[in-house]
């Protein structure tokens, strides 16, 4: 009767919820970074308050970062705010007691990137970190979200949460999937299908034969999308692939600890008779390769429609940001700028689709393509393999890892008006730089418009 | 926290619907190590142009005076910055009214004392529809009271109640949970 939810919140239960007060939930892991955490560190200090867990707690540093080199040993900041920002997580964490991924470490990245490929993200936790794509993890079975800067305070001060348990709902995507079709097309067609709040107050289970044939980078794209249709919260049961990934990473158990953790979460599944709260099928065969063309997540078509023509005030409103005409065909407009990366499409998975595209060919002269690698491993792993050979060869800017473009906060924008086809999870105006316009898509179709110049189809397609 | 127990005060109306927080507060702002002074970065693309000139936008026109914020449908949807309901707050706001408004936002603008409120559609579409009048929140009673006998009501969970009535510490009161947390550390180490 129970759902892998349930289970896993049935776990973390300190004191159990009431009509009059939520429950008290215990996390296993908060992942940290640096802008939303000042505030939440200033108010334990203040309180004269200690961490309580500092083995359960990991930080790096990958939104304010900037992703050229160094130039005589000074990182490039964007302001002098953003490098005040950075000192303060380091200094918090030193007088916190906080391991941070620091530069240097050749661990660090986007949180989202490192703590599933430290191994540090496992089935069956609490995971969350003040960061809204803190879903990310569900990909693993854990329960993951994000939470604001005071609920930080709270899980760095208490190690627990007040939360209400949400609804759940069952995503069933059965059958299989099209060649060349990749998890974020999957995404973005169910956000498309359920709407930007057709998962608010839920928490979404991800399900069916099509998800299952995912591998964990598929996975993870797919739950960091989940709060784009408004859950906080996205997961698929953990699986011998689920497992086969996490075996021998640096923070996964080791030895007899592994074979009794793989059998405790074998166990992390729906029950064959579990109640959702909400239901919602979807045929695999039809997600077509999948962007969008307005200014949230929700406005996608697949590459073979048109610009919707309704004269909804909203479409209308965003087709004008975006400068289409009603009916106009996607495919084929031109396009200025080309990113590849973020917690959503910045693995090497991901990277390798992107130079599957790009092999033997160049970057369109017209566009400026950035390739930014999730993090340090990721970018060692992609080195490794020459694939950042391809992506220079093309023309492109092979970068170091962080948020960058995604969120554009490091100084890596897209200028007033330019269009963008980018492989992050935010299309909302001003997103990727004041009046710079997105479109989200996966590497493959990003890659290949990069190409042509223009929206196009990917080759494998 | 100020215990709240209501408001009185004019609305603004924003009437778009999905409006996220990268335009409450565009993320070049989130560089701050401080939670005070964000007002002047409240909707800021809104109401400053690419020169750094203030737009016609009403919230530079009309804005002014008017604490309580009624915006479309999904307001605060996108990230979890706590950033936002400092930026509302600061720049004036102390309530938000929508149909529909999104989890960590709302968590998020609660803990701060930003009334986040969802009404019921047709309530919406009143409030949409008459800008600049006055209503009175009630918390006790969970009701809107506006001009001429219109009212309706609202839930609001009722912890998240509590803490605005009575001005409950969250983190105090967690903290105050110490045993029960320790007691579920030490059964989980076994
Ligand atoms: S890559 Fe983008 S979405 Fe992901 S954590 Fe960084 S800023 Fe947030």
């Amino acid at each position: 009767m129970t759902t892998l939810f349930d289970k896993v919140w049935q776990q973390h239960v300190v004191v159990p919820e009431t009509p009059e007060a939520p429950a008290v939930l215990y996390i296993d892991l908060h992942l940290v970074h640096e802008v939303t955490s000042p505030q939440a560190f200033s108010e334990l200090a203040s309180r004269g308050l200690k961490l309580r867990r500092p083995d359960r707690t990991l930080a790096t540093l990958d939104h304010s970062t900037p992703t050229l080199p160094s130039v005589n040993g000074e990182l490039p900041y964007v302001t002098d705010e953003a490098k005040h920002q950075v000192a303060t997580l380091r200094e918090n964490a030193a007088t916190f007691g906080v391991e941070l991924l620091d530069f240097g470490s050749g661990q660090r990245g986007i949180v989202h990137v490192v703590g599933p490929e430290q191994g540090a993200t496992q089935p069956g936790m609490t995971i969350v970190c003040g960061d809204s794509h803190t879903s990310t993890h569900g990909a693993f079975g854990a329960i993951a979200f994000g939470i604001g800067t005071s609920e930080v305070g709270h899980v760095l001060a208490s190690q627990c949460l007040l939360q209400r348990k949400p609804k759940t709902m069952a995503i069933n995507v059965e059958g299989q999937l099209r060649p060349g079709i990749s998890a974020k097309d999957v995404i973005l067609h169910i956000i498309r299908t359920i709407g930007v709040e057709g998962g608010t107050g839920y928490a979404i289970e991800y399900r069916g034969s099509a998800i299952r044939s995912l591998d964990m980078d598929g996975r993870m794209t797919l739950c960091n999308m989940s709060i784009e249709a408004g859950a906080r919260c996205g997961m698929v049961a953990p699986d011998d692939v689920t497992f086969a990934y996490l075996q021998n990473r640096p923070r996964a158990p080791k030895g007899a600890a592994w074979d009794a953790a793989v059998a405790r979460w074998r166990a992390l599944v729906s029950d064959a008779d579990a109640k959702f709260d909400r239901q919602v099928h979807i045929e695999a065969a039809d997600i077509a390769p999948t962007v969008t063309w307005g200014t949230h997540p929700g406005m996608g078509a697949s590459l073979s429609e048109s610009v919707p023509s309704g004269d909804d005030a909203q479409f209308d409103k965003a087709r004008r940001y975006m400068g289409w005409d009603a009916g106009q065909a996607l495919v084929g407009r031109p396009i200025d700028v080309v990113f590849i990366g973020s917690c959503t499409n910045g693995r090497l998975s991901d990277l390798r689709a992107a130079a599957n595209e790009l092999k033997g060919q160049r970057v369109h002269p017209r566009v400026r393509m950035l390739v930014v690698p999730g993090s340090d491993k990721v970018k060692r792993d992609a080195e490794a393999e020459g694939l950042h050979d391809v992506f220079l060869a093309a023309g492109a800017e092979w970068r170091e890892p962080g948020c960058s473009m995604c969120i554009a906060m490091n100084g890596d924008i897209v200028a007033p008006g330019q269009l963008a086809v980018s492989t992050s999870n935010r299309n909302f105006e001003g997103r990727q730089g004041k009046g710079a316009r997105t479109i989200l898509a996966s590497p493959a179709v990003a890659a290949a418009s990069a190409v042509a110049g223009a929206l196009s189809v990917p080759n494998g397609v | 926290m100020q215990p709240i127990t209501q408001l009185r005060a004019t609305t603004f109306v924003l009437r778009e619907d999905n409006i996220d927080t990268d335009q409450i507060i565009p993320a070049r702002f989130l560089t701050t190590t401080e939670r005070s002074g964000l007002g002047r970065a409240a909707f800021y693309d809104w109401r400053f142009a690419a020169n750094g000139a203030a737009t016609a936008h009403p919230l530079n026109t009309e804005a002014a005076g008017h604490a309580i914020l009624v915006a479309g449908n999904n307001f605060g949807c996108g990230s979890s910055r706590e950033h936002a309901p400092w930026a509302l707050l600061d720049f004036g706001f102390r309530a938000v009214i929508s149909s529909e408004i999104a989890d960590i936002f709302r968590s998020n603008a609660l803990k701060n004392g930003l009334l986040a409120i969802v009404v019921d559609p047709a309530a919406h579409a009143f409030l949409l529809a008459h800008p600049r009048i006055e209503l009175r929140i009630d918390l006790e009673t969970m009701t809107i009271l506006g001009p001429d006998g219109w009212s309706t009501r609202f839930a609001l969970d009722a912890f998240a109640r509590r803490c605005l009535m009575m001005g409950v510490d969250q983190l105090g009161y967690l903290l105050a949970q110490d045993e029960a947390i320790a007691a579920f550390e030490s059964a989980r180490a076994a």
